[in-house]
Parts: structure tokens; C-alpha cells; sequence
């Protein structure tokens, strides 16, 4: 068996957090080269400080000075550091008492070779030249026994953005596959349950309604109905058509579900429900395992499907 | 099972982007409210029930781990649940669930949602490799199928206007919404933007930072209680050939079995408030008729006439609802949470007089989760 049709598919934000009394002290106080912690109601000093108490859950409030030195007490080797991480050599990430705390701190030393690394070690944090208010203020943390560099002014921060990047490689099912590699041969390759008997385009591993494998192949025509459309007159983020546009919902003749796609060659308040629209193919040599073949649907000149004819499909 | 209320409720004052709190801080608001008005201290609370929207929407995965402190959580058991944008509906249902059941006396509830963290628009179109990327938000996916019930319904086009001005102006009533607009007018409404014809611009939600939490217990804690009548939960597939988008399936078996859970016959009669996820205008005539409230095509009567007021024969969203405040994840925990509001007679200047049976009802995904609860006055 062939493998599947896959894809790159990359999703990333840079999510915006607002911190709060309790996380904005922390990290303004990072960005002035201090590391604040909070007690605790049992006397603890947490660090980073926590918002809540994790034995009474009431707010906590004592903020307390704590060392950018401290001692490992535990670890782990990463030989081959990934997309953001702290460090693009082989580093430790390691659980950090600092001098003052009761608790330990996620970060990253930086300490050359596993063999350098040592739960007990005592480590200093080497603060980034341009701090923004972040956890990698501290760039990370190095071996040493000595003081880590002095305080310094800096103003408040109230918010802090965290980038998040996320790259799959999107598959597409067994089902799906001849029906992209149809597309990439012109054709709309849809799947009939045997047991319901309607076709589905695009086709399903299994019918939703009997839960069987939808078996036998079905090749349908590029024209249909439009059962029911909106126009997108809203511009997004990553949106990928420039608004205005018309997304309807074209019913292929013989197929007993609706999808959504693009029609153009007609003004949106012309757009009727039950109007009758044909494919526009992109030219050949654009052809790819993609619904994108058909650049668009447009209106077909035949008369209105009667709403009967779709009403069922809404 | 064993009879449960709702014996203390709390929110946030939603707004576009609460800046001056974190999530923790934000649940924590809700959660302070709600546990005053109960009158119970952490100590009294046996479990946490935590609702939230797709983790997409605010880039944390499983925010229920880290919030785990500040839901007073520790040491007790917490789950998370996730029905989409039902989810607030069904925190509450399974809060209700585990004191019904008798494994806990008192359970805690919350649902939050900090939109300003995030663009939920975005992150409902990510564009999925071999498809057509016409999908633009929700609006983009419900707006067809509201241009199907205004064809199937014969409904004029100045109802969803309707809708809007009344929630928008029910919503200046309440202290806490998002949206206050108590000069909006079914005419400001037809004149706003076409935002995804033929949904316009102000019959749609607001983008909301905001939480909700309510305190189930077995016991009255405080002087009041809403008793929990019936609870119902419902699912299908978001796409189906055949499938009914305008009035679903899930959504109908839910309200039948709802109704006769609560013994409750003739919807429209019997129910004296209801707290319905309406987040575009339009949903609220087609969710009367899935409702069961009126035969299918009636629904926008109803509402024509007035009815849906406060004042009218079934106030719906008297605290403003969706189209007032929107923190997803809590949007519907404070349906919830309002339904018991009325019946506790705790609804201040949105009160409806004298209601004692009120409905919470919540829908999320491809209007394919359902999740409803009656609340009444009465110990079962």
C-alpha cells in the first residue's frame, strides 16, 4: 500500500498574557535582574511565586528576595535542543533551588557535557543583556559558586507574549487518498455507504450514520446546487481569500451532502439558494491533491433547483 | 437520585480584555463571588468541575493543571470537561451529576474563557491542507444555516434585529455584562455592518474575557437554593448527509428528555425565564422551536410579538446573554447560572417577578453538543 498524501501544516500565535499582581512582580523584578518568590501559609518560599496558596487556595501576598544562585537537585541531558528552547547547544534541563527558596525553578544550564552536571551543583544565573520581563530573562543558568550579576532598574511589566509554534504534517485517511489523487486527475471520486446508499463527497472512512466502510466508489459531475451561503464581508488573521466572497454550500448532483466552497461570477446579492453552479477548474498544470483544483464554482445558467430538491440537505 | 441545587452563583465583569488579571485571577473573581454567595469556605468544597473551550484559544494546553491552586483544587478531585462552546452548559450538568449521584455533597463549578489572550476567529479557520479555506470563524460557519431558517420559517428579515436590540438592552440591566447598550434600536441594528450576510455586525457576540462559577450542594447552604429539576446532555456528528442544521437532532432529543425529566408538559406555560445560548441573533427563534417552546416555523413569532421580553410571556436572556457577554467557555455556565439567578430571585435589575421554573441551555461545535438544565424554586 501507497502511503498516504501528507502535508505541512503550521499553526503559530503570539499569545498575549496579562499577569496579574503576583506574576507581573515576578517578572518585572526579572527584568531588573531579581528573583522574587511568595510565601506560602506553611512558611514555604515558592518560587517562581504562586498566585494561590496550594494549601488554603487563598491569594498570597509576602513577597519574598530570594539568590539568582542557587543548587541543582535534579536533572536531565538534552543532546540535541529543539525549536525554542533556551539554548541551540546541548544543555541540562534542571530543577533549581535558589538560595532563599523552598521550592525548585524549571531552567536551563548551560554546562557543556552531561559529565559537567551533578544534582548538588551549585549554578548562577546569567541574565540576558535585553530583558523584557520574561522567564528568559535569565538566559540560563551556568555552573559556578560565584554571585550572579547585581540589580538594576527597570520599569513594570503588565503583560508578556508567548509566541506558540506548532508543525504537523497533516495525513490524509486511506479514504481520502484516491479521492486527492483523483482531484489531481480532474475528477470528484465520492463513496456510497452500502448500507444507507448515500453518497458521500468528500467521501468518509465510514458512514456517520451506519458506521460501516463506505465501499463503493462513485464518480461524480462538477456541477450542483447551492443549498444555503453566507457572504464573508469580515477580513481575520489568516484568512486566506480577500472579503467580500461568497462560501456556499454546493450539493453535486448524485451526492447526498453539501460542501463548502467558493462561488464566483456573480454578484453576492444575486446569490440565491437552490441557484445552479459549475466547477471553474484552475489551469491543469496548477493541479495538486487539493479541493484548490476548482478555483471556484460559478453559475451554470440553468434554471433554480426547486427547494424540494434540497431542502433535505440543510 | 438525590435532589441538588445551585446555592451560590458568581461572575466576572466581562469585558473585551480584563488586562488586570491573570486566568487564575480571572476564575478566582467568579469563584470568590460564588462561594460568598453560597456562604461555604474552601473547606466545604468535596471536588472542582472546570469547563474551558478548545485549548487553541488561549495557547495553554490543559489549563486545568496549573490552575489547579487557584481553583482550590488541591488535594481534591478535578476534572476538566469539554463540550466546545457548550462547555460551560455541561460543567454545570456534571457538577450537578456528581452531588446527584451522592459521591459528593458540594461540588464547585467553573467555566472561563480569556479571549483577549488569543483571536478565536483564527483559531476556528486553520486552514487544513487539501481543503478550500473559505471558512471564516463561526459566524462564516452559522451564517448559512441562519439563511436556511429564515427560507424555511418564511421569517422577516427584522427579527434577528429584534433579537439583538432586546438582548443588548436587557444586558444594560445587568452590572456585569459586557455590552451595555440600553439606547440600542431594531433600526441601529438593521443599519450596523454586513458582517457574513445575513448576520450583521451587532447580532453578533462580543469577543469576552470572563468567568462563571456556581456551588452545587445537596444541602441549602445559604438562605436559597435552585433546585436542579433536570439535566440533559446530547451529541451528534457535525456532518451528515440528511443532517438538519437549522433544528438537530441532539438538540431536540435533549429538550424532550429535559422536559419530561422535570415533568414538565407545555414548555411555554410551565417555564417562567429561559437562559438560552443565543450568540448570533437569529439562534434564538430557531432554538425555541428545537426547544419544543413553540411547533417548528413558529418560533420568530414569538419573538415578534414581544414575548421574549421581560414581561412577556418567556423572557429569554434577560441578563443580556451571549449577545451581551462572550467568554466562551463560560458563556454557557452563565446561562446556567442566570436560569438559577431567577428562581433564587437573585437577579437584581433583570429579574423576572416571580419566576420559580427557568431554563440554562448551551450549544457548542457545529450546533452539535447540547446541554440544558431546569432549575426551580421547590425542593424536588
Amino acid at each position: 500500500m501507497t502511503r498516504p498524501l501528507s502535508a505541512p501544516l503550521d499553526v503559530g500565535f503570539d499569545y498575549t498574557r496579562s499577569l496579574g499582581p503576583t506574576l507581573g512582580r515576578f517578572l518585572s523584578d526579572l527584568r531588573r535582574r531579581k528573583v522574587t518568590g511568595i510565601r506560602g501559609s506553611d512558611g514555604r518560599v515558592h518560587v517562581p511565586p504562586l498566585e494561590y496558596d496550594p494549601v488554603t487556595a487563598e491569594r498570597l501576598h509576602e513577597f519574598v528576595d530570594v539568590a539568582a544562585t542557587g543548587v541543582v537537585r535534579g536533572w536531565s541531558w538534552i543532546p540535541e535542543p529543539l525549536e525554542g528552547q533556551p539554548l541551540d547547544r546541548p544543555f541540562a534541563w534542571a530543577l533549581i533551588q535558589l538560595d532563599g527558596a523552598d521550592t525548585s525553578l524549571l531552567h536551563a544550564v548551560d554546562a557543556g557535557s552531561p559529565e559537567q552536571m551533578g544534582t548538588g551543583a551549585r549554578v548562577r544565573a546569567r541574565w540576558r543583556g535585553e530583558r523584557v520581563g520574561a522567564i528568559t530573562d535569565i538566559e540560563c543558568f551556568e555552573l559556578s559558586d560565584e554571585p550572579a550579576e547585581e540589580p538594576t532598574e527597570a520599569d513594570d511589566v503588565t503583560m508578556v507574549t508567548t509566541p506558540v509554534n506548532l508543525h504537523y504534517t497533516h495525513s490524509a485517511s486511506p479514504t481520502e487518498d484516491p479521492f486527492l489523487r483523483g482531484l489531481m486527475e480532474g475528477r470528484l471520486i465520492a463513496q456510497r455507504c452500502p448500507s444507507c446508499e448515500k453518497v458521500y463527497f468528500p467521501p468518509r472512512p465510514a458512514c456517520p450514520t451506519d458506521g460501516v466502510p463506505t465501499t463503493d466508489q462513485v464518480e461524480l459531475a462538477d456541477r450542483g446546487t447551492i443549498t444555503t451561503f453566507c457572504v464573508v464581508n469580515v477580513p481575520f488573521l489568516g484568512q486566506r481569500i480577500p472579503p467580500p466572497y461568497v462560501s456556499a454550500y454546493v450539493l453535486l448532483d448524485g451526492a447526498d451532502i453539501p460542501f463548502l466552497h467558493l462561488l464566483l461570477g456573480v454578484a453576492p446579492e444575486d446569490v440565491r439558494m437552490g441557484m445552479r453552479v459549475e466547477a471553474v477548474w484552475k489551469p491543469r498544470e496548477e493541479w495538486g491533491p487539493t479541493m484548490q483544483n476548482i478555483d471556484h464554482f460559478k453559475p451554470s445558467g440553468e434554471p433554480d433547483a426547486p427547494f424540494d430538491s434540497y431542502s433535505q440537505h440543510l | 437520585m438525590r435532589p441538588a441545587a445551585v446555592v451560590g452563583t458568581g461572575q466576572t465583569h466581562h469585558a473585551a480584555k480584563r488586562l488586570d488579571v491573570s486566568m487564575a485571577g480571572l476564575c478566582r473573581e467568579a469563584i470568590d463571588r460564588a462561594m460568598a454567595d453560597a456562604g461555604v469556605d474552601w473547606s466545604d468544597i468535596d471536588a472542582v468541575v472546570l469547563g474551558k473551550a478548545p485549548d487553541l484559544f488561549e495557547g495553554v494546553m490543559m489549563p486545568e493543571l496549573f490552575l489547579a491552586d487557584a481553583l482550590g483544587a488541591v488535594g481534591k478531585p478535578l476534572l476538566r470537561v469539554h463540550t466546545a462552546g457548550s462547555v460551560g452548559g455541561s460543567t454545570g450538568n456534571v457538577a450537578a451529576s456528581l452531588v446527584q449521584s451522592g459521591v459528593h455533597d458540594r461540588v464547585l463549578a467553573v467555566a472561563f474563557e480569556k479571549q483577549s489572550e488569543s483571536n478565536a476567529m483564527w483559531a476556528l479557520s486553520v486552514p487544513t491542507p487539501f481543503t478550500m479555506p473559505v471558512h471564516a470563524g463561526a459566524g462564516g460557519y452559522f451564517a448559512p444555516h441562519v439563511r436556511s431558517y429564515i427560507r424555511r420559517a418564511s421569517a422577516p428579515e427584522h427579527i434577528g434585529a429584534m433579537v439583538a436590540a432586546k438582548d443588548r438592552r436587557n444586558g444594560a440591566r445587568n452590572p456585569y455584562a459586557h455590552l451595555k447598550q440600553p439606547d440600542i434600536t431594531v433600526e441601529s441594528v438593521q443599519a450596523s455592518t454586513m458582517l457574513w450576510d445575513p448576520i450583521r455586525y451587532d447580532e453578533t457576540c462580543p469577543s469576552s474575557d470572563g468567568a462563571c462559577a456556581v456551588v452545587i450542594s445537596s444541602h441549602p447552604t445559604s438562605g436559597r437554593a435552585a433546585w436542579i429539576r433536570a439535566t440533559a446532555l446530547r451529541t451528534e456528528p457535525t456532518t451528515f448527509a440528511g443532517r438538519d442544521q437549522v433544528n438537530p437532532q441532539a438538540g431536540r432529543d435533549a429538550a424532550r428528555a429535559l422536559w419530561k425529566q422535570a415533568g414538565i408538559t407545555d414548555p411555554l406555560s410551565e417555564v417562567d425565564a429561559a437562559e438560552i445560548y443565543v450568540p448570533f441573533s437569529w439562534f434564538e427563534p430557531m432554538w425555541l422551536e428545537n426547544l419544543g417552546f413553540t411547533d417548528v416555523g413558529q418560533g420568530w413569532k414569538l419573538t415578534e410579538a414581544g414575548e421574549t421580553e421581560i414581561g412577556g410571556r418567556l423572557p429569554v436572556n434577560p441578563s443580556g446573554g451571549v449577545l451581551s457577554s462572550n467568554p466562551i467557555g463560560a458563556s454557557g455556565l452563565l446561562r446556567f447560572a442566570e436560569a438559577a439567578m431567577q428562581v433564587m430571585g437573585t437577579a437584581g435589575d433583570h429579574q423576572v417577578d416571580g419566576a420559580r421554573v427557568a431554563l440554562g441551555h448551551a450549544y457548542g461545535g457545529g450546533s452539535q453538543f447540547f446541554a440544558m438544565w431546569v432549575v426551580g424554586s421547590e425542593k424536588p
